[in-house]
């Protein structure tokens, strides 16, 4: 049963895998790591992603990649409305623990019913050249369909890291979450600043959504599986740092990986539940945190 | 009355990089009335903050009655007998007034409220800080000035052995302010300790025995409010001079 | 409400269900009633935990399918009967809450929300994996013989659900008119003054997640011998979960009456929804009330109910 191609096949296959997770978390690591705001919808935008490249990879054959770009805007301006919402109807009356955590709910499940009515439980997939490649270096295997999300991922990882280090709306982001005087002293409304990520956030949500659906079939409900998993990483990776993510990213891409490979895939989705609750449990500031 | 009540030794505590306490000693007489002066974020609040136990301070011990409550959680500390009331009024806003009272003399005050008469007690300290009138209405609708009293009586209500009231008093008009003072002197007389924090310098001067002013997490002039007033450091704290 | 008043309504309700048996003999309308009871129970018990004490629990189709396989587990091991069943589904449904409570309660509430939905999912993973009880192609439950007195089985199971929905609706108003209950209060209104005024706040939250899961278990319990054919996907159904939290926020979450209007309100719309339209749309139904209640009246019927009484008298 335990071989070493087993399980070198198994870590790059994590490894891979992470890679797609921390497009699924990034996020939520603005929104909920950065602005506090508990948005388990997430994962169902990522799976409306994955249909909007579905839809349009079925009728036109449009890369499902460049289709995530193309939507991303959408999304922004649907994330910036809905923050608007949420603002107006919660953060402003002080009633986010509860109205405001029900309302994401009611949203999450509002999404996943009107797809069902829509396109049924089939699952859905999209066609690509590389889908079906697999490169082969050594006695390991990259396939194509993981391949290509990990490095999507890695790029889009890597700009929104460079845009929140860099730019005067990133800084302005993490200054909403860390340091309110430091935003006051910029001279920028808070209220804005938050649309403005959540916007952003939202928007990460379609390339995920693309990168899904590159990587296996996709149906409704299948978004719920990856609340657990985008929060485990969020967590993890200390509530808003971007690198600290990327990395929890991996190490649950790989557990799972171990785990699925060892005692079978059926047992993967508890995977981000151990993971979350030992660092609840153990470190809740997470890995990279602070303290 | 001599005994001590409270002791607080070498207390230290930080946000991150940021010390808000550093090495704060103090002690505080039975029936004593202590005032706690200090410009804005010069650590008065993280100090009651840490003594009533919704932090706890990261170096030094606090004593209470003789006994070590530096790792008590904070509803033990209630139960113990220190109350505090809070600078930002925190009323449990879904319900009356009345009922924010029975919270701490269902809870705080257990062992020692007449039981079956929490209501009649609650009633009593409303008389005494001048809400009966309110007594049946929503506590989210009070206005400031009225939030400011339901935070005093519910804290009173805990039947405190030590009182911390936290700028109680901020936002009052004069005659108000001289309303609260006569009420505090009245628990003081009952033998409650009280730790009073205020801006307003004439009430924390008349109604101090002693006063301590804290500077930038330190405790940088103790004495009697002639003294205080009089101190070089302190008037360097507030005027900036 | 008087207490003898609340007494008298609860005999009355229990007394109607009862002469209901005696003169209708359809058994749809018992399926549809059950169903309502089914959700109100889970609401009341939701609100236990959501409404008085403020804590969000994504995870109710969880506790409900605790309840769902104990019962499923222990009829094919001991084929113990229902009450026992129904005591051991409320048993360890409460001893999840219990754990849940006690790993993540003591972090900020979003934990505690995030966890419950994360539990729901690892429960069902494990059901999935446990083959004595269905796996994942499920288990049919054979419906036992013995009916009492009642003219069929699901009459009997109506009774059963209705008293045990009364039996929540009890416990939920001498929770909330309790000492227990102005604690709890406290500790939703504002968690530092609760424990300032002396509120074991850690050990109130628990006592507040126990006894939800406790009430989820038993909602789960007779579940098997209702649909005779269980599976994960019906167990753990997110319509449940979905149902358990909208009914009291679109009832009113701070008054132990809000999620029975809720119940009774949403139920009964699905149930007419389900005959008329679909069972598709009466699922969308359901979240669209959701958002719009929490948007635009986050008190719920109960708070618009008293903002009209107010108004009315000067």
């Amino acid at each position: 049963m335990f071989s070493a191609d087993l399980l070198a096949n198994a870590v790059v296959a994590g490894i891979l895998l992470g890679g797609f997770y921390a497009a699924v978390a990034i996020g939520l690591a603005i929104v909920f790591g950065q602005l506090d705001i508990v948005n388990i919808a997430h994962p169902a935008f990522i799976i409306v992603g994955a249909y909007i490249a579905y839809i349009l990879n079925s009728r036109f054959g449009f890369d499902p990649v460049l289709v995530g770009l193309l939507a991303a805007p959408a999304f922004f301006f649907v994330g910036a409305l809905i923050y608007r919402v949420y603002f107006l109807a919660f953060e402003r009356t002080g009633q986010e623990s509860l109205s405001g955590l029900a309302f994401f709910f009611g949203v999450m499940f509002i999404i996943e019913v009107v797809l069902i009515l829509i396109y049924g439980v089939d699952y859905r997939l999209v066609q690509a050249g590389y889908i079906g490649q697999t490169w082969r270096i050594g006695f390991v295997d990259f396939p194509l369909r993981m391949l290509v999300p990990f490095a999507v991922s890695a790029a889009l990882t890597a700009a929104i890291y460079a845009y929140m280090s860099h730019t005067f709306m990133g800084r302005a982001i993490q200054a909403v979450a860390q340091d309110r005087l430091a935003l006051q002293l910029m001279g920028a409304d808070p209220v804005r600043i938050k649309q403005w990520a959540f916007g952003l956030g939202i928007a990460t949500a379609a390339i995920a959504g693309s990168l899904l659906i590159i990587i296996g079939p996709v149906e409704p409900s299948v978004g719920r599986l990856y609340i657990g998993r985008a929060f485990a990483i969020v967590v993890l990776g200390g509530m808003g740092s971007i690198k600290g993510m990327f990395i929890a990213a991996l190490i649950l891409g790989i557990v799972e990986s171990m785990v699925a490979t060892f005692a079978g895939p059926s047992w993967s989705p508890a995977v981000a539940f151990g993971v979350l609750a030992l660092t609840l449990a153990l470190r809740p500031a997470g890995l990279f945190g602070r303290q | 009355m001599s005994g001590e009540l409270l002791r607080v030794t070498r207390l230290s505590k930080r946000f991150g990089g940021f010390v808000a306490l550093d090495n704060v000693s103090l002690s505080v007489r039975a029936g004593e009335r202590l005032g706690l002066i200090g410009p804005n974020g010069s650590g008065k609040t993280t100090l009651i903050t840490c003594i009533s136990g919704a932090l706890y301070n990261d170096v030094g011990e606090i004593h209470f009655e003789g006994r070590d409550v530096t790792r008590l959680l904070p509803h033990l500390r209630a139960r113990a007998g220190i109350a505090r009331s809070f600078q930002i009024p925190k009323p449990f806003a879904s319900m009356t007034v009345l009922d924010n009272l029975r919270v701490p003399l269902e809870y705080a005050a257990r062992s020692r409220a007449a039981h079956g008469r929490v209501l009649d007690e609650a009633m009593r300290v409303l008389e005494l800080i001048g809400l009966v009138h309110r007594a049946h209405e929503n506590s989210a609708g009070l206005t400031q000035v009225d939030m400011r009293k339901l935070e005093l009586a519910r804290a009173l209500a805990a039947k405190p052995r030590l009182l911390i009231s936290d700028e109680v008093m901020a936002g009052l008009a004069p005659n108000e302010v001289a309303e609260v003072l006569a009420i505090l002197r009245k628990l003081n007389n009952s033998g409650i300790t009280i730790i009073m924090i205020e801006h307003i310098m004439h009430a924390v001067m008349r109604f101090s025995e002693r006063v301590i002013c804290l500077d930038a997490g330190q405790i940088i002039c103790e004495g009697t409010p002639e003294s205080i007033v009089q101190d070089a450091g302190v008037q360097r704290a507030y005027l900036g001079a | 409400m008087k207490s003898a008043a609340f007494w008298g309504a609860l005999a009355a309700i229990f007394a109607a269900g009862l002469a209901l048996t005696g003169a209708v003999a359809n058994e749809y309308y018992y399926n549809a009633l059950y169903l309502i009871l089914q959700a109100a129970l889970m609401a009341i018990a939701w609100n236990i935990l959501g409404g008085f004490t403020g804590y969000v629990n994504f995870g109710s189709a969880g506790f409900f399918a605790i309840g769902a396989y104990t019962t499923v587990a222990l009829n094919k091991a001991l084929g113990l009967p229902l009450p026992l069943l129904i005591l051991a589904g409320g048993a360890v449904g409460g001893l999840v809450g219990l754990g849940l409570g006690y790993l993540t309660l003591r972090l900020k509430g979003v934990y505690f929300a995030i966890a419950t939905l994360a539990m729901a999912i690892v429960i069902e993973t494990l059901v999935i994996n446990w083959s004595y009880v269905g796996g994942a192609k499920g288990t049919y439950i054979l419906t036992p013989e013995k009916h009492l007195w009642f003219d069929s089985y699901i009459q009997m199971l109506f009774v059963v659900m209705l008293l045990l929905t009364l039996a929540a609706v009890a416990i939920s108003r001498m929770l909330s008119s309790s000492r227990i209950g102005r604690g709890l209060a406290a500790i939703r209104d504002d968690e530092v003054a609760a424990e300032c005024a002396g509120v074991p706040t850690l050990r109130l939250k628990l006592v507040s997640t126990t006894v939800m899961g406790a009430m989820m278990g038993v909602a789960g319990a007779p579940f098997p011998f209702f649909v005779t054919f269980v599976d994960p996907s019906s167990a753990f159904n997110l319509f449940i979960a979905v149902n358990a939290i909208a009914m009291p926020m679109i009832g009113g979450t701070a008054h132990w009456l809000g999620p029975v209007i809720g119940a009774l309100l949403v139920g009964t719309t699905q149930e007419i929804v389900k005959v008329t339209v679909s069972s598709e749309m009466n699922v969308l139904i359901v979240g669209v009330m959701l958002v719009v209640f929490i948007t635009l009246a986050p008190q719920g019927i109960v708070g618009l109910a008293r903002k009209h009484l107010r108004r009315r008298k000067p």
